[in-house]
């Protein structure tokens, strides 16, 4: 089963907009995870999740900004039936409801029996990173697009790597590219494959940088960014001790410019670690109501 | 509805989780036996969801699919889609649903396969009340009667929700009624249902010793007092007009019904008096419906 979930805001109060908050609070229920940049994107991970949600018997739930996404209009390159075919074979349930094998699905499962089902949904979770750098480097082969579980963006040698996911991605790019040419080391890296979280990748990728900044379109109230939380945890479980600055943008469909990944980048090259746990960008102070 | 013969097969094993006298397992074997194996059973959270057994046993011989409380008329819509899809235009998907999840909380998707006439079963074991969670009023509570969340300081004041005719007004092919009083009324039910197409409602009356605080073996006696006393008529609705009403033999009053149940205890004589009334007026208005069947067009 593959879910196409629309990142918009949760109430309160009431918001038609993106963030990441509704598909986020839902990281736990057992499904993968995978947010996507562009259109294309979105379509071609449609049969990613597929092929992988079919082998693991796991659901997937593919994420897309709203509006960015999901109320424009992109170019979207469409393959002929047959070769989807050839990348997806037709699936065959190993379990399915029919009167010749009554089973009865989903009933109630004592403790004695429900702690195993939950281990089985986290050891088969923990394959979906290779089966999606599998169903990546697969569709490769017969597409010629790769996107990566994890995408580097001109991260070679850099000292400031800058994380990002969804659409903002596109914007931070420009961003990446603005700042080389102006002589400066910043990377970036998109994370495109959340649940099952790629810890190991994500050590690997940021290892070798001096600071790492993290946009979060989301917010884990108290706590911060949910993509920075996880990634410190896999940082510090693997004793990589790297400042990690976390930054709150764009929540709601407010909107995340070039201006603004560009006040993320001199904020974090201007201070040697972070002082605060999260860095809200652009929160206009003269609306704020005091509590009592 | 007389002279059914009941089939001999049983689709329902002993060791199922029922309390002892439980109405709702005489439906769900009674239901089975003129549904017949080839049924799927769609089952929204209700008495039934513990009944039939935990992981990894199920006391059914039909395939049974556990869903969210308020999906079982989306969930049965989907399951048949799917079984069409597959080339399997025989097995029945059956709704099973207790009176939380119909009357209350299943009452958008119920009415949304209805609506779309979709090809479904969708029965209601009614025990009127959420018995499986600890006794609270539902939708199907009759007023006067108390539960735990309505003490007997505070007993339910409005009436029993008229489910069957919001049914009605869907103008769905088939919609009845029936009692586990009555097994050769709730089988040869089953066997016509699996001969009509488009959403189909069974409402079953169906006891609850637990929640009622009646004694077990007053369970099928209750349950014919009802019907007798035209507290829960027989009955059966054609494309939302035809009406037709089964007449009991021998009519009781509503006290004999109400004194049997502890949940009725502390009425009193004119609470009583009163109900008989209602009873008398509701069961007025449904002859009156009847009697304009020949008026309409055929």
């Amino acid at each position: 089963m593959v879910l196409a979930n629309i990142n918009r805001a949760v109430g309160p109060p009431w918001n038609v907009w993106s963030d990441q908050n509704d598909s986020l609070s839902q990281r736990d229920v057992g499904m993968l995870q995978v947010y996507c940049e562009s259109n294309q994107e979105v379509f071609d991970t449609v049969l990613h999740s597929f092929w992988v949600s079919e082998q693991l018997m796991l659901p997937t739930m593919l994420v897309l900004d709203a509006f960015y996404l999901s109320h424009t209009c992109e170019i979207v390159e469409v393959m002929e039936p047959d070769e989807a075919r050839a990348y997806l074979p037709p699936y065959e349930p190993k379990h399915f409801l029919s009167p010749d094998h009554p089973t009865a699905f989903g009933n109630l499962t004592a403790p004695d029996s429900y702690y195993e089902l939950r281990y089985q949904i986290d050891r088969d979770l923990r394959r979906g990173i290779e089966l999606m750098r599998q169903a990546d480097q697969r569709f490769e082969e017969v597409f010629g697009r790769s996107y990566g579980i994890i995408e580097e963006y001109r991260t070679e040698d850099a000292d400031l790597l800058v994380v990002t996911s969804g659409t903002i991605t596109g914007t931070a790019r420009v961003v990446i590219d603005e700042c080389r040419d102006a002589g400066k080391r910043v990377g970036l890296v998109k994370m495109r494959l959340f649940r099952p979280f790629p810890a190991d990748d994500v050590c690997r990728i940021l290892r070798p940088a001096k600071k790492v900044a993290v946009i979060d379109r989301n917010i884990g109230f108290s706590i911060g960014g949910i993509f920075a939380q996880e990634i410190r945890a896999a940082l510090f479980s693997a004793g990589i001790h790297l400042p990690v600055f976390g930054f709150i943008a764009g929540i709601g469909g407010r909107d995340v410019t070039p201006d603004t990944i560009h006040e993320i980048v001199d904020q974090t090259e201007h201070m040697d670690a972070p002082d605060q746990e999260v860095y809200w960008i652009g929160v206009k102070h003269e609306q704020l109501h005091h509590t009592r | 509805m007389s002279n059914c013969i009941i089939p001999d097969r049983e689709l329902m094993s002993s060791g199922h989780l029922g309390c002892q006298g439980c109405g709702a397992g005489h439906a769900m074997r009674f239901a089975l036996k003129g549904l017949g194996p080839k049924s799927i059973l769609v089952m929204p959270a209700c008495c039934w969801s513990v009944i039939d057994g935990p992981f990894p046993h199920s006391s059914l011989g039909v395939p049974l699919f556990h869903t969210a409380f308020e999906t079982a008329g989306s969930t049965a819509s989907g399951i048949k889609a799917g079984l069409v899809m597959r080339g399997d235009t025989e097995t029945e998907v059956v709704a099973w649903a207790g009176d939380g999840g119909t009357f209350d909380i299943g009452l958008q998707a119920l009415s949304g396969a209805a609506e779309r006439n979709e090809d479904i079963i969708y029965v209601c074991y009614d025990n009127e009340a959420y018995m499986n969670t600890g006794i609270q009023r539902s939708g199907a509570t009759p007023a006067g009667a108390w539960t735990t969340t309505t003490p007997t300081a505070h007993p339910k004041e409005h009436p029993k929700k008229k489910m069957l005719d919001i049914l009605v007004a869907h103008s769905i092919p088939y919609a009845t009624t029936t009692s586990i009083a009555y097994p050769e009324d709730m089988v040869a039910k089953f066997k016509k249902v699996r001969k009509i197409r488009g959403t189909r409602f069974v409402h079953i009356f169906a006891p609850c010793p637990t929640g009622w605080k009646t004694a077990p073996e007053y369970t099928i006696e209750l349950a014919r007092l009802a019907t007798e006393s035209h507290l829960f008529p027989l009955l059966e609705v054609y494309d939302g007009e035809r009406w037709e009403i089964a007449k009991p033999q021998r009519v009781r009053s509503v006290a004999d019904y109400v004194k049997l149940q502890g949940r009725f205890r502390h009425l009193k004589d004119e609470d009583i008096e009163k109900m008989q009334k209602e009873v008398d007026e509701n069961w007025e208005r449904l002859l009156a419906k009847e009697s304009l069947n020949s008026i309409k067009k055929h």
